[in-house]
């Protein structure tokens, strides 16, 4: 599998027009962009830019205002995943997709072990057999670099740092071809920052995932993403390659966002 | 015209400004109506003072800046594919297969081994792991780069050590276009002679490259002629 996306693939989301109002005041606004398999986008912006709603809207947890979200599903082609039923929809973000959440506890079931959160995906999708289950979980937390011997411990016992692999190991075990991640390693001390980060770009390589990161931190933007959006106030004001925004940022906003890291 | 004598690169028109708008809208123009044009087995060297504009060219170049005006074509599955316009995912795969780049800095990603950082190119290539690892050991033996250090990630390397991992990193798979920025800086002078031969290898097989040297040595070493950015310096 390739790190770069097919150039010549069709989009696998196509998102126009997308806005979102809260009453009267502004989630984001008009924002538009394809994804093609296997790219990596990554969302940067200061906390209130739009980020999150953004996320949510292009996640199927939040009806945008106006704008379609498209996606390439795999019983009906690219559909609006707003127009497709209820239960259509659910199957689709439970089949396609996956979302790892900053904070483990929003993405894990907290009374049941580690591995049968890790399961669970698998018996949604319809896995009866319970040695296999078994097996692909044993496996998974052997690539989320967890102790298998762990597999029954409650996610409460583990680490914030492996809580979150066990999210990770979740959210991939069934084979999504679109994983969404909202600040991934926000939680995390820096050291285990490191090691979630090199786990979660060499998952996203060898399995050739398309993946939208939300994050503020650019050093996970440069790590993990092929291109950026840059919001700010709702609206995206700048596109591109990742280096190429980062390096050599036009606008005013994404200027300032670049230049007030602090360089180690 | 045969395709061996047609340029791997054709610059024309390029104009970079700079404009910071956070330094009062501060307009730092560096090179405008710029052309050039890079056949097989050349060896184009940038050259004049620092603050010229060698490097702002050579990222112009590469897509990691964004020139004003003007085009950046690279022949990438024999047709040119215009860097400047190009798509982020256009400008990946043309990076992927057909334009290396050796910068000053290895850009250290936490945990990743030497040896797996060495092989990624051809990973990302679709070349067999044995056989990359295989090719990454010959290349980092060559480059004299102590066994023991092949399995730790670079973060800790000296200046000249970590140069070598991108050296091999770069070197690993031959790009038909190749973009040095002061590849041999921190290296001693056995290590530059070893660069020199890989990079004369390259150029022997049809690699174009374009290269910023400040070793005189190094530069009269490999370079076919000399670019002097000055010429087009934006007139004040």
């Amino acid at each position: 599998m390739n790190a770069v996306a097919n150039i010549q693939a069709e989009p696998l989301l196509r998102v126009q027009g997308l806005s979102k109002w809260y009453g009267h005041v502004l989630g984001c606004r008009d924002v538009s962009f394809e994804m093609r398999p296997g790219e990596v986008l990554g969302v940067v912006g200061e906390s209130g830019s739009g980020k999150t709603t953004l996320l949510k809207c292009l996640s199927g947890r939040l009806v945008p205002s106006s704008g379609q979200v498209e996606f390439e599903t795999r019983r009906h082609g690219l559909t609006d995943i707003y127009a497709l039923s209820e239960p259509d929809r659910r199957r689709m973000q439970r089949e396609d997709w996956g979302f790892v959440h900053q904070n483990p506890r929003d993405g894990l079931r907290m009374r049941v072990s580690g591995g049968a959160n890790v399961a669970e995906p698998l018996m949604n999708m319809g896995q009866r057999h319970y040695g296999e289950m078994r097996r692909s979980t044993v496996e998974w937390l052997e690539r989320v670099e967890l102790d298998t011997s762990r597999i029954d411990d409650k996610p409460r016992n583990f680490s914030g740092g492996m809580q979150q692999r066990i999210q990770v190991a979740r959210n991939l075990i069934h084979g999504p071809k679109l994983v969404f991640m909202d600040e991934p390693t926000g939680g995390l001390d820096v050291s285990v920052q490191a090691r979630l980060l090199d786990l979660l770009r060499e998952l996203v390589r060898d399995l050739g995932l398309a993946v939208i990161i939300v994050t503020h931190d650019m050093a996970v933007a440069r790590l993990m993403a092929d291109r950026l959006l840059v919001m700010r106030r709702g609206e995206v004001v700048e596109t591109g390659l990742t280096d190429q925004v980062l390096d050599d940022p036009q606008h005013a906003y994404t200027q300032l966002l670049v230049s007030s890291v602090l360089q180690i | 015209m045969s395709s061996a004598s047609r340029p791997l690169i054709i610059v024309e028109g390029l104009a970079k400004t700079f404009v910071l708008h956070n330094a009062g809208g501060a307009v730092i123009p560096v090179f405008e109506r710029l052309h050039m044009e890079v056949r097989p087995g050349e060896c184009v060297v940038l050259s004049g003072e620092s603050g010229v504009g060698k490097s702002t060219l050579m990222r112009s170049i590469y897509g990691n800046y964004a020139p004003s005006s003007g085009s950046v074509r690279v022949l990438h599955d024999g047709d040119y594919t215009d860097i400047t316009q190009a798509s982020p995912h256009a400008i990946l795969d043309v990076r992927r297969r057909t334009l290396g780049y050796v910068s000053q800095f290895l850009r250290v990603i936490p945990r990743v081994p030497t040896l797996r950082l060495v092989m990624e190119p051809l990973l990302d290539n679709g070349v067999d792991p044995d056989e990359a690892e295989g090719r990454a050991r010959d290349l980092l033996s060559a480059l004299r780069l102590p066994e023991r250090l092949w399995a730790l990630p670079p973060a800790t390397f000296s200046g000249g050590e970590q140069q070598r991992v991108n050296i091999a990193r770069s070197f690993i798979r031959q790009y038909p276009v190749m973009l040095l920025d002061e590849p041999t800086a921190s290296l001693d002078a056995e290590n530059r002679a070893i660069v020199v031969e890989l990079i004369r290898g390259a150029l022997t097989s049809g690699t174009a490259m374009i290269g910023i040297f400040h070793d005189a040595d190094v530069r009269d070493a490999v370079a076919t002629r000399l670019f002097p950015v000055l010429e087009f310096k934006v007139a004040a």
